[in-house]
């Protein structure tokens, strides 16, 4: 593979970093517009009350806990290959949690009062947890980095790891009890929200990982090792394979209680949504990633690969606006067993459509993330260097 | 010898009492038509400064067979009373903090008609969830929004199995100074916290003609809104979920 010349590199560079500034800026700027003109400018309700900003920073958050599973491999678990991996995963992580709660933050209806959220604690609340698992991810994420690559700090980096293994599992626990601890909706409301986000942040993060590691070889003129290719590739479609079998168990459970089966068929054939349901998350974000990851001829190839792991990446953004609009889109059940209908949309149907402000500002939180990881690579060393003779031996060992 | 006693200081006392006397019927008239007012939620006004009392709890019984069909006299005291008149260009995204509606049943094809508002559950979901504190339950049972930590989240509005709540879309002018909204904050109906306060009753109450709504005091048992409720079937809406409203209705 042919390397950039310097020259070329490093104009690219900036380049990049400066479509990710401005991505961030203009995310930045639909924000203030928001703030300044109320959120009446937004395709949100108050019936649909979280858009298309909630899906983008709700991914970025999930997929930022993920991406960490990299370097948990590693150091939790032991695995030779995912060692050399675990800084990068670790600059991901940051990066994606900073552009996902910037979205967030961005988004509220009073985002100049963010001080109060840090000031005001109440204990009952997910989000008042959240407020304080974000904080301290970051936290430990960097303790972690920090042991990865100060050569004094070595001795902790076993700790620091398992450390973040666990805050990042509770961490995502958080995010999917958002959801879980809502009683109202039919769409939500179950304990199997909190390890489902789980399973979905190890599949997101890793086709991020995917993705990002491809990019920065090929950048560099190198070639992934087969063998780590080939386990990458497997352990994306075991995760894959399960946020599947945990999305089949969600909707048979509620498509038996009679309380539910009117929303399940709205969500899966009766509605906007059931063809991004089925469409974008079960086959162009499950059924045809795993046939290129199981397949031999395509297993096999870089390419496929990536081409399966960006797949992923747009099964997940379905599978949020699935989850999230569509779970707010089918009305509330206030009166079973009534008809109702009212002003306020009472017993019908809602209908969603971003507006502008609100796709910039989702895009922002991409290009937070998108800046931080192209600077982030750029100044320290992430990239992986892989001792194949080391790998081969343990590969031989575990095999 | 035996004459009348005509000492003018004894007769200027008895006019003189005579004259409180007079002025305190006056004076405790007003008292007694205010406490005829109060009787209704069986409570008098509280005092500035004081805390809202834990002995009370406020609540409203609806009875929808009395609410007529079309009526919105009960929306527009409501909206009227609290400053609710913003226009918006999509419904959807408007303050209503009270509706109307229109059920009917699957089974028989009755129709019946209902406000519908916050239901103040004792339990309430929307305290839970919100991060900072600012969605609240009062000692009394309201449930209201501190619009001074309220940070915008919607959390509450995700949360409510009521649909009560609204979120102020657009930047506002013209408040009621004793109903503070602001843009970018969560809303609901306060039961008419600030008249309650005065001893009032809330306004949709006031200006029901049917006379569908009684406000007062769920824990004292003299009051007219527990003993209806103690005498006739009253339901609490989801009550599935076990929220314990301070809204009941009766006749659904």
């Amino acid at each position: 593979m042919a390397t950039l010349n310097p020259r070329h590199e490093e104009g690219l560079f900036y380049l990049l970093a400066a479509i990710g500034g401005l991505v961030s800026a203009l995310g930045v700027g639909a924000a203030l517009y928001m703030e300044h003109s109320g959120h009446v400018v937004t395709g949100m309700n108050n019936q649909i009350v979280w858009g298309l900003p909630h899906v983008v920073a709700i991914f970025l958050i999930v997929a930022a806990s993920g991406v960490l599973n990299v370097a948990s491999m590693g150091s939790v678990f032991g695995r030779k290959l995912y060692k050399p991996r675990a800084p990068l995963s670790g600059l991901l992580a940051l990066a994606m949690i900073s552009g996902g709660l910037a979205v967030i933050m961005l988004d509220l209806g009073r985002a100049d009062r963010i001080m109060v959220a840090a000031t005001h604690f109440n204990p009952t609340s997910v989000f008042g947890w959240n407020v304080i698992l974000y904080p301290v991810f970051y936290g430990v994420v960097a303790v972690y980095l920090w042991t990865m690559m100060e050569r004094r700090m070595y001795p902790w980096m076993k700790v620091a790891g398992f450390a973040t293994f666990i805050w990042r599992i509770i961490l995502t626990t958080g995010t999917g009890s958002i959801f879980a601890f809502l009683v109202a909706r039919q769409a939500y409301g179950t304990a199997l929200l909190a390890p489902m986000f789980i399973i979905m942040s190890f599949c997101w993060g890793l086709a991020v990982f995917l993705v990002v590691q491809s990019t920065m070889y090929a950048w560099n003129g190198l070639t992934l090792p087969p063998l780590v290719l080939q386990r990458m590739k497997n352990l994306l479609a075991t995760f894959v394979a399960a946020v599947l079998y945990f999305t089949i168990v969600l909707h048979l459970v509620n498509a038996y209680f009679a309380r539910n089966i009117a929303f399940e068929h709205f969500i899966l054939f009766d509605s906007e949504f059931a063809g991004a349901f089925w469409l974008g998350q079960i086959l162009i974000g499950t059924l045809l990633p795993l046939a290129l990851l199981l397949n031999p001829a395509t297993a096999a190839k870089s390419l496929w690969v990536n081409v399966a792991a960006l797949l992923v990446l747009v099964g997940a953004y379905y599978q949020l606006y699935v989850f999230i609009i569509g779970g707010q889109a089918f009305p509330l059940d206030i009166f079973p067993g009534y008809d109702v209908k009212s002003s306020f949309m009472d017993g019908a149907v809602d209908h969603y459509s971003a507006s502008l402000p609100e796709i910039i500002l989702a895009l922002g939180g991409l290009g937070i993330a998108f800046t931080m990881t192209t600077i982030g690579v750029r100044i320290l060393h992430f990239l992986p260097q892989d001792d194949l003779a080391e790998l081969e031996a343990a590969a031989s060992a575990t095999d | 010898m035996n004459a009348p006693d005509r000492n003018p200081r004894r007769a200027f006392i008895a006019a003189a009492g005579a004259g409180v006397a007079g002025l305190g019927f006056t004076a405790i008239a007003p008292g007694l038509h205010l406490m005829a007012v109060a009787s209704e939620a069986n409570a008098a006004a509280r005092p500035a400064g004081t805390a809202a009392s834990p002995a009370v709890r406020w609540g409203l019984l609806i009875d929808a067979t009395k609410c007529a069909p079309g009526c919105t006299k009960c929306i527009d005291a409501c909206h009227t009373e609290n400053g609710v008149n913003e226009k918006l260009p999509d419904a959807r995204q408007a303050s209503q903090w009270i509706r109307k509606i229109e059920l009917v049943d699957r089974r028989n094809g009755k129709k019946t008609e209902l406000p519908m508002m916050c239901q103040h559950c004792a339990k309430p979901p929307c305290v839970d969830v919100c991060p900072t504190g600012a969605s609240m339950k009062r000692a009394d049972g309201i449930v209201l929004v501190d619009r001074h930590t309220c940070i915008g989240c919607r959390y509450c509005m995700m949360a409510c199995p009521y649909k009560a709540r609204s979120l102020v879309h657009v930047p506002l002018t013209e408040q009621n100074p004793e109903v503070p909204r602001g843009q970018g904050c969560v809303e609901s109906c306060t039961l008419c916290v600030h008249r309650v306060d005065k001893g009032q009753i809330p306004a949709c109450v006031e200006s029901c003609p049917e006379g569908a709504m009684i406000f007062g005091d769920l824990n004292d048992p003299s009051s007219a809104i527990a003993k209806r409720i103690a005498s006739v079937p009253t339901t609490q809406v989801r009550s599935d979920l076990r929220l314990n409203q301070a809204v009941r209705y009766q006749g659904i």
